[in-house]
């Protein structure tokens, strides 16, 4: 498989405060990775880094290489990198506008004017995302009027509509209902066909049910990264073995 | 002992409950007073000439009494005031909220906050000597006191009441979804005007509103610059008398059935205020209920 992404020797400063040290890692194509570990273990950062939304914090320093498609992040043009590499976030946040003004959100900043073009698009993000038979008929209802779940997907419907190649997931599924989040699992595993999916999870199950590979970070290093599989049968690293089952974390 | 804190907390309930009465008494008693001396005049006069009447000629030998130049004066003198203050005003906000560094956001603040402290006599002051003879010579006319010289100074009446109150609704909005139009590539500038700015929207239409309030009840300021001949205000350079200022000018010498059509136009004033109080009203409701 072709490596969309990759990271090397990433090391990364809040301040004073080193968060991620010495990352190095490639992501493949078309394949669902996840990224676990304890609360403040760095896997967000990381995570943030790759469509640079860390750069809106202040004080934030990198050092290191990152690259997307052979290209380096950091230098790219910010708005062009967050086009190719979408992002879901943890609280579903759609904004406060129509089902049909979210999903058209992206591809009218980025110029898409046509109306036929944009139903389109409206239409093939929101049977991507599995939610078009929900809303189909409410269209130019305020999408603040949908469940948690369903404002989720909402959400990763507008994140496709950009046609991004990657999509990042920073625990998407923390504020939803068991029903909700199987059916972004389900979805996940769906996408990946299209997109290469990275999802920060604090529920090992879900790693563990939907990815192909999987990355342990503890204290801001990645300590294990593998199959999925191997991760959690198998792990190399002792404290890999304690987090995946259980005895920490 | 138990009856005696009771004692003491019925009394502390009672005075505030007899300070906040206080205020509905003012309230009720100018309403009452408002109403009561309004109404004679109007009668005497009819209702619709005294609207509509197009002419207002009091200390003539056959008096008029139509105030539709003075209520079409504040209508326009207002609009031109929101007209100019309002994008002035949302976009310093937008800047102050989302864009400023830290530093230039609290001078700014700062002198915002000075600019509404400012009393509206010296606003007069400065739109006389400097306004109005600037307009003279930039338009060549004869006289710069003007309907546009008020609407100039009302404009920057109301910016203080704008830019707090949008910033404030600005400053409201979620950071999430800023932070979902961001990571879909647009720019931040993108983000403020086309997530920001309309999920803010109640809080800025209040601010619009409140600045209307604040524009159609001033009366200082433009009397010193509108000119206050009681003409139609059919022309931006006319001389002109708002529904304020036609109250203000001639309370001094007046008697008799003109001096009651000044109070039957404090009372139309009065309408118009409390019509503006109610819009504003529903647009926090509608902010709340959100």
């Amino acid at each position: 498989m072709n490596e969309i992404i990759t990271v090397r020797d990433l090391c990364l400063w809040y301040g004073q405060t080193q968060a991620l040290k010495h990352i190095s890692m490639s992501i493949p194509e078309h394949s669902i990775t996840a990224l676990i570990g304890p609360s403040g273990c760095g896997k967000s950062t990381f995570l943030k880094t790759l469509n640079r939304m860390n750069d809106l914090i202040p004080g934030v320093k990198i050092t290191g290489r990152a690259e997307y498609a052979g290209q380096n992040i950091f230098e790219a043009e910010v708005s062009r990198l967050r086009r190719e590499v979408g992002m879901v976030f943890q609280k579903p946040n759609p904004f406060p506008m129509s089902i049909y003004d979210n999903v058209a959100y992206g591809p009218r900043t980025h110029g898409v004017r046509g109306r036929q073009q944009l139903d389109g698009i409206v239409e093939e993000s929101l049977r991507d995302a599995a939610i078009w038979e929900e809303v189909k008929d409410r269209l130019k209802k305020n999408a603040l009027g949908l469940s948690g779940g369903q404002q989720q997907r909402l959400c990763i419907a507008r994140a496709l509509a950009v046609k991004p190649s990657v999509l990042l997931m920073d625990e998407p599924t923390s504020a939803l209902d068991p029903i909700s989040t199987l059916k972004i699992e389900e979805l996940a595993v769906k996408l990946k066909e299209k997109y290469t999916i990275v999802i920060v999870t604090h529920n090992m199950q879900q790693a563990l049910r939907i990815s192909d590979r999987t990355a342990f970070f503890l204290l801001g290093e990645l300590v294990e990264y593998g199959e999925t599989e191997q991760v959690f049968s198998r792990p190399v690293d002792r404290r890999t073995e304690d987090y995946v089952t259980g005895r920490f974390g | 002992m138990k009856k005696k804190s009771n004692l003491f907390e019925t009394l502390v309930h009672g005075i505030f409950l007899i300070l906040g009465l206080v205020t509905i008494g003012c309230v009720l008693l100018i309403t009452v007073y408002l109403v009561v001396s309004g109404i004679p005049a109007i009668r005497e006069i009819g209702l619709v000439r005294f609207l509509f009447g197009s002419k207002w000629a009091s200390t003539a030998a056959q008096p008029q009494y139509g105030i539709l130049p003075f209520i079409l004066t504040s209508i326009y003198g207002t609009a031109g005031a929101v007209f100019l203050g309002v994008p002035v005003g949302v976009l310093t906000a937008v800047y102050l909220a989302k864009l400023a560094p830290p530093k230039i956001k609290s001078a700014m603040g700062q002198a915002v906050s000075m600019l509404a402290g400012i009393p509206s006599v010296v606003y007069g002051l400065v739109g006389m000597m400097v306004l109005v003879p600037g307009l003279r010579r930039v338009f060549c006319i004869p006289d710069g006191a003007s309907l546009l010289a008020a609407i100039i100074v009302l404009a920057v009446m109301i910016l203080p009441a704008i830019i707090k109150m949008s910033v404030t609704a600005l400053e409201a909005v979620p950071k999430e979804y800023e932070d979902g139009s961001l990571a879909l590539g647009a720019t931040p500038e993108e983000t403020y005007f086309r997530v920001s700015l309309p999920a803010a929207k109640s809080g800025i239409a209040a601010s619009v509103v409140l600045g209307v309030g604040r524009a159609i009840g001033e009366a200082m300021a433009v009397m010193m610059v509108a000119g206050n001949a009681p003409n139609m205000p059919d022309s931006l350079f006319q001389s002109v008398r708002f529904l304020t200022t036609a109250v203000a000018s001639e309370m001094s010498y007046s008697s008799g059935l003109q001096r009651q059509a000044l109070f039957s136009i404090a009372l139309v004033l009065y309408l118009f205020i409390m019509l503006v109080n109610g819009i504003l009203n529903l647009f926090l409701k509608g902010e709340k209920a959100e």
